[in-house]
């Protein structure tokens, strides 16, 4: 899975104001930790994602570090208070300066 | 630094063996597979001749959060593969400037139920096919492209993408076709002859030890419905036959090589074994 890192979300498309959502990520990254060597005996160098942030409407909502310890694939799970219609947007930071966007509308009624 | 980590393995080391005599003879969950909704059969009555009573699914068999991970589509990582899988089904490849739906369409309608039923025979070559050579087979003949090396990520995430088409299918092969039937014959002889170092056969630990725990792993019946398979120990994609392969490794004996006629024979022989339970490709395992 070395291809182009590429993420998922998954947002309920609507909600009532005030209703409590739960938001689910994936992202297929290899998670490289550093650590490893390859068949030359070279360290292979750290790649992984290493910071996750959730932003509604420009407000944060989830952020969190991630250390090399993270698996491949990382997948978080997390709720929200959802008060007006807006726009999820889920960012993934890579160790080498890569930024991975993924939004999501939702409908508030 | 070294000597801190090797302390750090041995407490490791401890902590399991605490869990594995605590549930050493844990049998497998008493659980239901739905994945988003659909019920898929992780449990079947086994076919005339089989040692079981009942075939059980691998998912049976695992950690609550692995099976959770299987349950649901979006979370499962060998979706992935399945992506990919579909990107190469629609791409041009090789002379004849055509892919997969050049000739089969829409796989959701073309590939439904097939994946199921491989290993199939196959009278040109006189040998049963499955879908890896079933793919190679089609990649040279009708598309003259290259056959795919074991292993290739295209190869795992087509084979992925086809058996996905059936995913809920019970598994049920036709040993009547040609010499179907002296191939599982082959098969069960491997699948009972103890080889390598340790002296093991396939029936060691998935007939004779099946729920039972070695070390810290939860031997299962081995059943191969959720071919190719997505692991968190490796954090990727592992085909049927990459598996064959590192199973007959920890036996220490000798490795035959991927798709040989040995490895053919026990891949019609233990699909047969799983007679009855749901196609369940990307399954999720440990």
């Amino acid at each position: 899975m070395a291809a182009t890192p590429k993420p998922r979300v998954k947002v309920p498309k609507s909600a009532k104001a005030g209703e409590v959502i739960v938001l689910k990520t994936l992202i297929s990254h290899d998670m490289e930790s550093g650590q490893r060597k390859d068949k030359e005996g070279k360290p292979i160098p750290r790649k992984i994602i290493n910071k996750f942030a959730c932003e509604f409407n420009g407000q944060p909502v989830f952020s969190c570090d991630l250390d090399p310890a993270i698996s491949a694939n990382p997948y978080f799970e997390f709720s929200a208070k959802v008060p007006e219609s807006g726009t999820f947007k889920f960012t993934w930071v890579d160790d080498d300066g890569s930024i991975y966007t993924d939004e999501q509308k939702i409908e508030v009624n | 630094m070294e000597r801190l980590k090797l302390l750090t393995g041995t407490a490791a080391c401890v902590v399991l063996t605490g869990l594995a005599i605590a549930t050493a003879m844990a049998d497998p969950v008493d659980d239901t597979l739905e994945i988003d909704g659909v019920p898929m059969i992780t449990k079947a009555p086994a076919p005339e001749g089989h040692p079981f009573e009942e075939v059980l699914s691998g998912w049976l068999f695992r950690e609550a959060e692995t099976r959770a991970t299987e349950a649901e589509s979006f979370a499962n990582p060998g979706m992935f593969a399945v992506e990919r899988g579909a990107e190469i089904w629609g791409t041009v490849e090789g002379t004849m400037g055509k892919s997969c739906a050049s000739c089969h369409n829409d796989a959701a309608e073309s590939m439904k139920g097939v994946g199921a039923s491989y290993p199939k025979w196959d009278a040109k070559s006189n040998k049963p096919l499955n879908v890896e050579l079933q793919i190679d087979k089609c990649r040279v003949e009708n598309m003259g492209a290259e056959p795919y090396k074991f292993d290739d990520a295209d190869q795992v995430a087509l084979t992925t993408y086809i058996k996905h088409q059936s995913l809920g299918t019970p598994v049920k092969i036709d040993l009547s076709q040609g010499d179907m039937q002296t191939w599982w014959d082959k098969g069960k002889e491997a699948y009972y002859t103890r080889t390598g170092q340790l002296n093991f056969a396939c029936a060691s630990c998935h007939e004779g030890a099946m729920g039972k725990y070695i070390r810290a792993d939860h031997l299962s019946q081995g059943q191969v419905n959720g071919f190719p398979t997505y692991r968190f120990n490796t954090a990727g994609m592992v085909s049927l036959h990459n598996r064959f392969r590192g199973c007959i490794r920890d036996t220490r004996a000798e490795m035959p090589k991927a798709f040989s006629d040995e490895l053919m024979a026990l891949e019609v022989y233990v699909t047969w074994r799983g007679t009855g339970l749901s196609v369940e490709t990307p399954s999720v395992r440990q």
